[in-house]
């Protein structure tokens, strides 16, 4: 007989397609009849659709299509429509945003044009898709959760690609569209601006990202482990002694003194992924806006670590008699 | 049951171990160049250095050859560079510069062998001035090449072109209104592969922009280089890096690449290869581009050019440091005429006149002589006496 295991299972509980509750009559319909597919059942629920969008799911994804083909078409005109190249370059190819000299002026097409048009569709589909999730949140009578953690991710992305570029004056500081084209920018940003890793800001951003992703790796592995007694059903569990809620609670307990609630450690992994992308892009905002460089700003406020050092003094030969930079 | 679900278990394990450690075989080593615990490493795969070490084997000198003899502008028409050089020794640099540039083509790949002291072969009239380029830098760029020096083996190993040279790059083909790549965004073989400016060797190594982009305040008080300016100077540094086979950490302490009291001594060393890649890419290759036939040109029509490649090929100091010009002190500088008494091979290289006041012959003609002015604007840098 099939077992039940909690980390690959091969049982899946089946029930009949459920269509959701009836919507309020101002509500458009939800789209697609409900199907049962196997495959999907090995990593979440096994039915599929049917799916909510209304005005605001339909327009956000009609701009993100358009952010996209601007975005791949551009990408595909780079290697001047060769489908192959296309392909091997894939990672390597970018939508470039304006060269600094047009500074926050509208530049031609061709000249960056095409990123600003693409950032604009992409934005406002974004902001069209978050204002779905608060809505869709209101009508199942939930908080609002979900929709302020995407809401910080928004903010980060519009400190990079839009709101230091307007501080800054220039379109050229913002980030390119493309795989590898944004990693390079990423090292180059850390670089011009004298080592992100001095920014008090961008360490706080991974202490919550690193924390995040511990955090939720404790409380995963809890759940698992006593999904044997029905853990996975928290919050029915959660009031009473005995159950498999409380026995993953004395866990932690008996092994650090100290256990989160089976709420408090939702609230714990929330904070610190919603406070990775807060402080993160509050780093980002102030980088060339307030300080230029962080390893001489580290220096200042006594952050930097001293050492011996190893070689004789070098000299900067730009600054002997004579030379030039 | 049990045995199937213990092989599976131990096949999963096997599969990570490969996966994990396949990346680069054999384990690379790290050397720790700077303080302890500091990351100031570099990192070596022992398999990939010692291609390199049988890649950069010096080939042999040439015998010695007797002082004395009559100059060889006594015996020869058109010598122009070493004709204070003895008949001898000039006789056995010509031999050398055939091992080193043409061993399979021999002395016709540069001269009429009717006449030799003919010009109309555009080798020769290349070869020439750069006999005159190698002098130069052994002469003026100490603060690069040391005592070590080059030779025309430094750079080309046998192959009338040198490997690694490098031309304008207008990169790759787009369409017409769209698709910019801005001059980035595709595999640069230049620059290791990254999607980093393709071609960073027209605006540093040939032109003179600035490649400090740090600022040397903690606050802003000015500092208008951009983030996309910055991506140019890393593509020039990972070109630097990836010609000498070294890492970051070779010339920089990566906690702060601008500050020259945490850098490592080389990097001194390296700036002054920059500006000598500079200056003998503008005074030396690039007035050569009417010498040059079509072939030899690049997709826009110039000379082809050198870079940090072009010696080091991949070793962090050409041949990993072995000085051929020892054997050959004709090329130490320009030579001067022989003392009555003294033998020519003996004669001390003379102190090399400052070229931004130098006159040359014309590359063409060598009755006409021009005066330079490109040499040194952009080398500025006075050698160490």
């Amino acid at each position: 007989m099939a077992e039940y295991q909690n980390i690959f299972t091969r049982v899946q509980v089946v029930a009949p397609p459920y269509p959701g509750v009836p919507l309020p009559a101002e509500d458009s319909a939800r789209e697609g009849k409900p199907i049962l597919f196997h495959l999907i059942g090995k990593f979440g629920d096994a039915q599929l659709g049917p799916i909510y969008l209304g005005w605001t799911g339909l327009t956000s994804l009609l701009f993100g299509f358009i952010a996209f083909e601007i975005i791949g078409l551009n990408m595909w005109a780079s290697v001047n429509w060769d489908p192959v190249q296309f392909i091997r370059q894939l990672p390597w190819l970018a939508l470039e945003p304006p060269p600094p000299s047009y500074g926050l002026s509208i530049p031609p097409l061709n000249e960056g044009g095409w990123w600003l048009m693409a950032g604009f569709f992409l934005t406002v589909s974004l902001i069209l898709w978050l204002v779905r999730m608060y809505r869709r949140a209101k009508a199942h009578g939930m908080g609002t959760h979900v929709t302020w953690a995407f809401a910080a991710a928004i903010w980060l992305y519009l400190v990079l690609g839009f709101i230091r570029p307007l501080l800054m004056g220039s379109w050229g500081e913002a980030v390119p569209f493309g795989i590898f084209p944004h990693l390079d920018w990423v090292a180059a940003f850390s670089i011009r601006y004298g080592n992100l890793f001095y920014n008090p800001f961008h360490m706080l951003s991974i202490a919550f990202l690193y924390g995040a992703t511990l955090i939720f790796a404790m409380h995963g592995a809890t759940i698992l482990a006593v999904s044997r007694y029905g853990g996975e059903r928290e919050l029915e569990q959660i009031v009473d002694r005995g159950t498999a809620s409380e026995r993953a609670a004395l866990f932690w307990r008996w092994t650090m003194g100290f256990n989160a609630t089976m709420e408090s450690i939702h609230r714990w992994g929330w904070w610190f992924a919603v406070l990775c992308p807060l402080t993160g892009g509050i780093g980002i905002l102030l980088t060339g806006t307030v300080v230029d460089n962080w390893f001489l700003w580290g220096l200042k406020h006594h952050i930097v670590a001293g050492y011996p050092a190893v070689w004789p003094a070098t000299v900067d030969p730009a600054t002997l008699p004579g030379a030039q930079p | 049951m049990n045995a199937s679900r213990l092989t599976t278990r131990l096949l999963t394990l096997a599969l990570a171990a490969v996966v994990l450690t396949a990346c680069e075989k054999p384990v690379p080593e790290s050397v720790q160049r700077g303080y302890r615990g500091v990351g100031m490493v570099q990192v070596y795969n022992p398999y990939l250095v010692d291609e390199s070490i049988a890649a950069n084997i010096v080939p042999v000198a040439l015998d010695p050859v007797p002082a004395g003899g009559p100059p060889a502008s006594a015996v020869y028409k058109n010598v122009q560079v070493l004709g204070n050089l003895g008949i001898g020794e000039f006789t056995r640099t010509m031999l050398a510069m055939t091992s080193w540039v043409a061993p399979k083509q021999g002395c016709a790949y540069c001269h009429n062998t009717a006449n030799m002291a003919d010009d109309s072969l555009y080798t020769k009239v290349v070869a020439r001035r750069m006999l005159q380029m190698t002098q130069h830098v052994n002469a003026t760029w100490k603060t690069h090449v040391a005592s070590t020096g080059v030779t025309c083996y430094t750079c080309h190993r046998g192959n009338p072109v040198p490997v690694n040279i490098w031309y304008q790059d207008p990169g790759p083909e787009t369409a017409d209104n769209a698709g910019n790549h801005a001059g980035q965004n595709t595999p640069g073989v230049a620059v290791g592969l990254t999607s980093l400016p393709f071609d960073p060797f027209t605006t540093f190594l040939e032109g003179a922009a600035p490649i400090r982009v740090n600022g040397t305040t903690a606050l802003p008080e000015g500092n208008l280089h951009s983030v996309k300016q910055t991506e140019w100077t890393y593509a020039l540094m990972i070109h630097m890096s990836k010609s000498l086979g070294v890492n970051c950490t070779y010339c920089h302490n990566s906690r702060a690449f601008s500050d020259w009291t945490q850098s490592p001594p080389q990097r001194a060393t390296a700036w002054y290869g920059i500006r000598m890649v500079r200056d003998l890419n503008t005074a030396y290759l690039d007035p050569l581009s009417s010498v040059f036939p079509p072939e030899r040109h690049g997709p826009l029509g110039d000379a082809p050019k050198l870079n940090c490649a072009t010696c080091h090929q991949g070793a962090y100091k050409p041949l990993f440091g072995v000085s051929m010009v020892k054997d050959y002190p004709q090329l130490q500088g320009p030579i001067a005429a022989p003392a009555v008494e003294a033998p020519p091979a003996e004669a001390a290289p003379a102190a090399p006149v400052p070229s931004s006041t130098k006159t040359e012959p014309s590359l063409l003609d060598p009755a006409k002589p021009v005066t330079k002015t490109s040499a040194t604007t952009l080398n500025g840098v006075a050698p160490p006496a």
